[in-house]
């Protein structure tokens, strides 16, 4: 017993599955809240009724029946992005629950993408059911994308969050420095707003804002995987290429920060 | 040893506000800190299988302690080795053979039942599913838990979500149990069944045993050798016994009389702890034991005498209400 021994290999598949479906359970404890969450995604779909009549999108370009799409398009990413990652790795941090996972062999954020995977997963029915009623309200805005769409949509989707998961992992790093980190998220709400093309389609900016605005991540977040979720042209090797250096940057950052901050750690309410 | 540390110290660097208005503006625009000495100079080592106590009053650097022996917070000097590693580099190989118990923490998933949380905690360290059923029967037969792994976490008592945390913590099969409080809040005979269990593991699997406890019962009924941390100092390494004779160096004197006698009588022959009718209870120093209990003897008719060392629990507590210690540390 005493002996050193040899940690035994770890098969990943099956700590996967046990990850995602743990959380899963976990995360349906919960579907009322869920359920919740997903109706309080329906930004692009208010936004779709602002601009809809407005011709704003007629005069960047955008017909009505495209205006449509993108904004549909953009609740469906915005749903299957959104990340909480910052709120429980802080409170994790100050009720003292991080301590037990940083004895275990298995990084924390494993922990939480598996969690935030499972929220997903969870929320899948109740975005279809909102769709399915908004198309019920409204059957004109009922539109069907290619196969190719989907397949490249889904993938710059799950890319997108990867990247947002990695932006939020990294500024979760100041809870190492700051009790009040998630301030330094909410400082980013706006830009992400505003820049990602959440709340208007990016052809719609001026052309200074609209390059300032691509020459950060925020729109690969949302208005990328739009685009090509609404079948729009769109130059699919820069997007993902974009997402692929933002997503390395910010995973880098995270690490260098992760190994300074847990010197830092003080184990608080542990 | 399977635990080492040498000169082990931890300082905190803490904000120093006045109160007021006056302070709080002053600590806006110039904020001051000052360092904390939570631990200092501290160094032991434990042999495997071996059940040590950890005890001292709150603040005394115990959790502390605990947290660098499993490199959650990284020491401010000192070296410590535990199984072979530097736990501050929390290598796999390390964290494989270290477990922590937090008595008022938990790490079972609340609102799923226990069960669910050991399939994780297997999968983590690489259990197959039939060893981690194979580990999960038999942690739950010492533990006597049965029906209740298949209940969510937030619907069992206290006593029950202590052992599956146990169970939890165990899986793995630890060489070395860091174990912070672990009967904290448990009725009397729930804290019998976790000394029980952890005394039989020990027994069963030779693991190594760092026990913090508020309770004397834990200690006294686990660990041969304890060692003593007082603000933030080691001033005691060394057997429990050990304890009494360096802390009380005396000895009490239980007399029952014939004839009732008052508290006056016993001057010159030790304190009086406690008198009722013709029982005396009297704290006589070490030194003074044989000439004092002859005394007695010749001046009082005595039905029954019996001499003990005092409670661990009064000595230990005595010690803490002083709030300081007056001997050198160990």
């Amino acid at each position: 017993m005493t002996a050193p021994r040899e940690p035994r290999a770890r098969a990943v598949w099956p700590l996967v599955r046990v990850l995602l479906s743990t959380q899963y359970a976990y995360m349906l404890e919960y579907r009322a809240e869920i359920a919740l969450w997903a109706l309080s995604g329906v930004l692009p779909l208010i936004m779709l009724g602002v601009w809809s009549g407005s011709g704003a999108g007629e005069a960047a370009g955008f017909t009505p029946a495209m205006l449509t799409r993108y904004f549909l398009a953009a609740f469906v990413v915005r749903q299957f992005t959104v990340v909480w990652v910052i709120h429980v790795f802080e409170e994790d941090n100050l009720q003292g629950r991080l301590s037990p996972y940083l004895l275990q062999p298995l990084h924390p954020f494993w922990r939480y993408l598996a969690a935030h995977v499972a929220e997903q997963v969870t929320r899948v029915p109740f975005v279809a059911a909102l769709l399915a009623l908004l198309f019920l309200l409204q059957p004109s805005l009922l539109w069907w994308p290619q196969r190719a769409d989907v397949f490249w949509g889904v993938l710059a989707t799950v890319a997108a969050f990867i990247l947002r998961f990695l932006l939020q992992g990294v500024i979760a790093m100041a809870c190492f420095w700051s009790e009040r980190a998630l301030a330094l998220e909410r400082l980013l709400l706006i830009p992400y707003l505003f820049l990602s093309g959440l709340v208007a389609p990016l052809e719609t900016f001026p052309p200074g804002v609209r390059a300032f605005a691509l020459a950060t991540p925020f729109p690969y977040t949302v208005a990328f995987p739009a685009r090509v979720l609404m079948g729009a042209e769109v130059n699919l090797g820069a997007g993902f290429l974009g997402l692929a250096l933002w997503s390395g940057l910010f995973l880098i950052l995270f690490l260098v920060l992760w190994r300074a901050g847990i010197r830092r750690y003080s184990a608080m309410g542990a | 040893m399977i635990i080492e540390a040498e000169l082990l110290s931890k300082t905190y660097r803490v904000a120093d506000k006045q109160p007021g208005m006056a302070g709080t503006l002053r600590h806006f625009v110039r904020r001051r800190h000052r360092d904390v000495p939570a631990v200092s100079g501290v160094s032991f080592a434990i042999a495997p299988g071996e059940m040590v106590g950890f005890l001292g009053p709150n603040g005394a650097g115990k959790t502390t302690t605990l947290k660098m022996l499993t490199g959650l917070i990284h020491p401010t000097a000192g070296t410590v080795r535990v199984v072979g590693h530097d736990p501050k580099r929390r290598q796999a190989a390390f964290l494989h053979q270290i477990t922590l118990v937090m008595g008022q923490k938990q790490q079972l998933i609340w609102d799923l039942p226990p069960l669910d949380s050991f399939r994780v905690n297997a999968a983590v360290y690489g259990l197959t599913p039939p060893e981690a059923r194979r580990r999960i029967s038999e942690l739950a037969d010492m533990l006597e838990l049965g029906e209740e792994l298949t209940r969510p976490v937030r619907k069992l008592s206290l006593g029950q979500r202590m052992k599956a945390e146990l169970l939890a913590a165990l899986l793995h099969r630890p060489a070395v149990l860091f174990l912070d409080e672990p009967t904290l809040g448990l009725d009397v005979n729930a804290q019998a069944r976790v000394r029980d269990f952890l005394a039989d593991y020990n027994r069963r699997t030779g693991a190594t045993v760092l026990l913090t406890s508020h309770y004397m019962g834990d200690i006294t009924a686990l660990c041969e050798r304890v060692l003593l941390i007082h603000q933030g100092r080691l001033f005691y390494d060394g057997r429990l016994e050990g304890l009494s004779e360096r802390l009380a160096p005396y000895r009490l004197v239980r007399l029952e009389l014939t004839v009732p006698q008052p508290a006056a009588a016993f001057t010159g022959h030790g304190e009086v702890e406690s008198l009722q009718g013709n029982q005396v209870c009297l704290r006589v120093p070490a030194a003074q034991l044989t000439g004092s209990v002859a005394q007695l003897l010749e001046r009082f008719a005595v039905v029954d005498l019996e001499v003990s060392d005092p409670p661990i629990e009064q000595i230990i507590g005595g010690l803490f209400e002083r709030g300081r210690v007056d001997d050198s540390p160990a």
